[in-house]
């Protein structure tokens, strides 16, 4: 595979300004695609919402109807090669579809673990027996796959778990014994993979069937939200998995479980973006209707406030899924679908953009949490009762900064993967920093957005340099700094979306005029200014930490010289894109 | 059976309309199926997987329309013609419909009860007579038996069960089926199958498509005057009342 050419690659956004042209916006969204998605909005709208109570009773014969149903449209499919039953979709089409089945709530969460990581294991690392065996049923929804790695004493330290196999004296199947925990679709799935430990050392992953001998379940978990959705534990009791469904390499486990986890923690900024959509056009169909002191409540500007933040927030968030999504594309162009090695490669290609699938995984869980918490407050106390959904979305957001690795693992693995990757010498992380924030000559015309392109420039010096200074304090014990990699890897986080909603904005004015692209340019600039402040006392806080205070002086006062940045009247902004998305009923660009 | 549906592209049923210059300004605006001719393309796909056969859809339309076929290729239709056309005016499209139709031999030809934007529905009427073809609608549910059709057609609240021979040509009321969308296999397929286009000269007289009725004003109804709810003691509102007719609206 040809990747790390030129500019391509994983993490290569924080030193290279790469060509707007390049990146995948949802403005380029092919009409197929947008039939995609409307199909999908389609079937959720009419045959998953008006059963939305039954399914949060946890009505599991209806789920499992319902996930036929949605087999039948192709809804499953998207990301399973068409040799073995799938559609064999971009991933650019697969985001879109995911997204859209979001106002299915829990229905989407089981459809999505389902087709993410129940499924890709197979896609990926399955033989082709495995595959022409598993994988027909899977995509048509004929059969539902859960995800078992978890254990009682086993989350974040998933490489820890104590489930064994033990291959039988015949050397015909593994025996399997152990304890997963919090498997979502428990209750209904056919088809488990379950990692266990070959002999108690070779991490490994099997294929277990429902219906083998020693499988069963623990009571359904009462959870906060997601109550439509099925979680168990699974319980192994001497389970014979026939030698035939050992999954990929005895002891490679681990890289079927990283791998995996990489589109799991992608697909969720997916579903975290339709959900905030739901919640932003929710909120504002609340504020225009709800009269207080005589006017609708969105008539006052510290509502409008909320909704030009939420609404901002998710365009960035918008932002960079699809350009991780057409990243990801550029990167599986060259696999041949046809080739046994096609699964391993695409999720080589995949692994990639690991940096930026725990930032999608990251900021989309938070944007979620935020624009819920604020979708509830603008609810007022309609918000608190079960009446109004956005009670629902609030409950429901939650668990995304938990699972599929906490939010505080994911923001190691940024750190961790780009200092891995800078060490392989596959990023030059430090050759461009000179690069980076040259002294601006003239002032900028109105709608360039070049001061905004130049704070995004400051923010990737700033983090070089605080890197750099944490690099050489720690060296590669920095990971384990962990609150010096938690600033870090917010910093990433920033500039990631930052720059994706600098050069969506810019493509967009060139694309359709600065008139039609007002509101973008005034939330890509709100949101650069506030995330340029974050990025700045960050900063701040990690030089702080790993220099010397006295022999520092100069790299303190480069650093304050590239974090200060003028003040934009950011009040007249929020109050400019409410308008639109009070105009618009919801989410707008 | 041979099996000819003919529909229109019509402005989201969602969309709010706005009208500039004089025109309804389509800028951004989502377009859609017309949701009764859905109906027909439902039915035709229904009765050609019951019977066997094909289903051909056609429109008269700008470029634009052609999504219109696409949405209807990828529900299941087998082909498509789109004739390029800007003219509106119900006797010209009856007459390039008629055009495309006499190409083929139809069984049965479908289309919808009405268009949701414009309110008319006499298109599917006229090309009935143009091929001098029994019709029947609004047809609720129709049956198809030994080269014959029998449908139930809403009569003012009552319905009435006709039949006729085929070749014959019906539209759809609400209520006939549930349309499906498209799966995402069928949007896949939908782009390798044929449209056919021809332009509207090539099948009728220019001085037909020429002599057509124009839409020479639009605008858009006047807002609704907020209400106002009289305050007070019953006698007083009651007076109150009465002046507002005397002096408003002219009674005495």
């Amino acid at each position: 595979m040809a990747l790390k050419s030129g500019k391509t690659g994983g993490g290569r956004f924080l030193i290279d300004s790469i060509e707007k042209e390049t990146m995948v916006t949802p403005e380029d969204f092919t009409a197929e695609q947008l039939m995609f998605a409307e199909t999908t909005k389609n079937f959720i709208e009419k045959s998953v919402v008006p059963h939305d109570q039954e399914i949060e009773q946890l009505n599991y014969e209806l789920t499992v109807k319902l996930l036929q149903e949605a087999g039948e449209l192709g809804l499953l499919g998207a990301d399973v090669p068409e040799p073995f039953g799938g559609l064999g979709l971009d991933k650019v089409s697969a985001a879109l579809i995911t997204e859209s089945l979001a106002e299915g709530s829990s229905f989407c969460l089981s459809a999505s673990v389902h087709t993410g990581i129940g499924t890709l294991p197979i896609v990926f690392f399955g033989n082709k027996r495995q595959k022409e065996k598993y994988l027909p049923d899977l995509a048509a929804g004929r059969k539902i796959a859960a995800y078992c790695l978890t254990e009682p004493s086993s989350g974040s330290d998933a490489l820890s778990a104590r489930t064994t196999a033990r291959l039988s004296d015949d050397g015909n199947y593994y025996l399997l014994n152990g304890r997963k925990q919090f498997i979502t679709n428990a209750g209904f799935a056919d088809l488990f993979i379950v990692y266990a430990r070959i002999e108690g050392k070779d991490f490994s992953a099997f294929i277990v069937e429902k219906t083998m001998d020693g499988v069963s379940l623990g009571p359904e978990e009462k959870k906060m939200g997601i109550k439509g959705s099925s979680t168990r534990a699974v319980i192994l009791d001497d389970v014979k998995v026939p030698v035939d469904n050992l999954l990929g390499e005895r002891g490679k486990g681990h890289i079927i479980a990283f791998n995996i986890l990489n589109i799991g923690r992608f697909k969720l900024g997916m579903t975290g973006l339709g959900a905030a959509k739901e919640a932003i056009k929710l909120a504002t169909r609340f504020a225009v209707e709800r009269i207080q002191f005589g006017r609708p409540v969105a008539s006052f500007p510290l509502i409008q406030k909320k909704l030009a933040e939420m609404n901002t927030k998710t365009y960035a968030l918008e932002s960079i899924v699809y350009r991780t999504a057409g990243l990801i594309d550029a990167s599986l162009k060259d696999v041949d679908h046809m080739s046994p090695e096609a699964g391993c490669q695409s999720a080589e290609g995949i692994a990639e953009y690991a940096m930026e699938c725990s930032i999608n995984k990251v900021f989309g869980s938070e944007t979620l949490s935020a624009v819920a918490d604020e979708g509830v407050q603008i609810h007022g106390g309609y918000g608190y009762t079960q009446d109004y959904k956005i009670e629902r979305i609030y409950r429901d957001s939650r668990i995304n900064r938990i699972f599929e690795g906490t939010n505080e693992i994911n923001r190691l693995v940024i750190v961790g993967t780009l200092l891995k990757k800078a060490a392989k010498g596959e990023l030059p992380l430090f050759e461009k920093i000179e690069t980076l924030a040259p002294e601006r000559t003239k002032s900028p015309a109105a709608d360039s957005l070049e001061g905004e392109a130049d704070l995004v420039s400051r923010a990737k010096k700033l983090l070089l340099i605080a890197l750099g200074e944490a690099e050489k304090k720690y060296g590669r014990d920095l990971q384990k700094e962990q609150q010096v990699a938690g600033h870090l890897s917010d910093i990433i986080i920033q500039i990631y979306t930052m720059d994706s909603v600098l050069l969506r904005t810019l493509k967009r004015r060139d694309r359709i005029g600065s008139e039609k692209a007002e509101n973008s340019l005034d939330m890509a600039r709100l949101f650069i200014q506030k995330s340029f402040e974050t990025v700045g006392s960050l900063a701040r806080e990690v030089l702080a930490e790993v220099v010397d205070l006295g022999a520092g002086q100069n790299l303190f006062a480069t650093a304050e010289k590239l974090a200060k940045a003028f003040p934009a009247n950011v009040m007249q902004m929020k109050t400019k894109i409410a308008g639109r998305v009070i105009e618009a009923g919801g989410y707008t660009v | 059976m041979n099996l000819l549906v003919c529909i229109r592209q019509t402005l989201d049923t969602e969309e709010k309309i706005v009208i500039e210059n004089g025109k309804v300004s389509h800028a951004d605006a989502k377009f859609i199926i017309n949701p009764y001719d859905e109906y027909a393309i439902e039915e035709a796909l229904r009765l050609r997987e019951a019977e066997g056969g094909t289903v051909t859809v056609v429109t008269a339309g700008p470029e634009q329309a052609e999504s219109a076929l696409r949405t209807a290729l990828a529900m299941g239709a087998d082909k498509a013609v789109r004739i390029n056309t800007s003219a509106a005016d119900a006797r010209a499209i009856a007459a390039l419909l008629a055009a495309i139709a006499k190409k083929e031999t139809y069984d049965l030809i479908l289309g919808g009860n009405f268009d949701v934007d414009t309110g008319a529905g006499q298109v599917p009427i006229r090309l009935a007579e143009e091929l001098d073809m029994p019709h029947i609608g609004p047809v609720t549910n129709l049956k198809v038996q030994n080269g014959r059709i029998r449908a139930e057609r809403d009569a003012e609240g009552a319905t009435e069960v006709v039949t006729c021979a085929l070749p014959a040509l019906i539209t759809a009321q609400q209520g006939l089926n549930e349309p499906r969308y498209p799966s995402l296999p069928g949007i896949m397929k939908a782009k390798r199958k044929p449209i056919a286009e021809f332009n509207g000269d090539e099948l009728v007289s220019a001085e037909l498509l020429a002599d057509t009725a124009q839409v020479v004003a639009l605008f858009a109804p006047q807002p609704k005057e907020p209400g106002r709810i009289l305050q007070g003691e019953l006698d007083d509102q009651v007076e109150e009342l009465a002046s507002i007719l005397r002096i408003k609206c002219g009674l005495s």
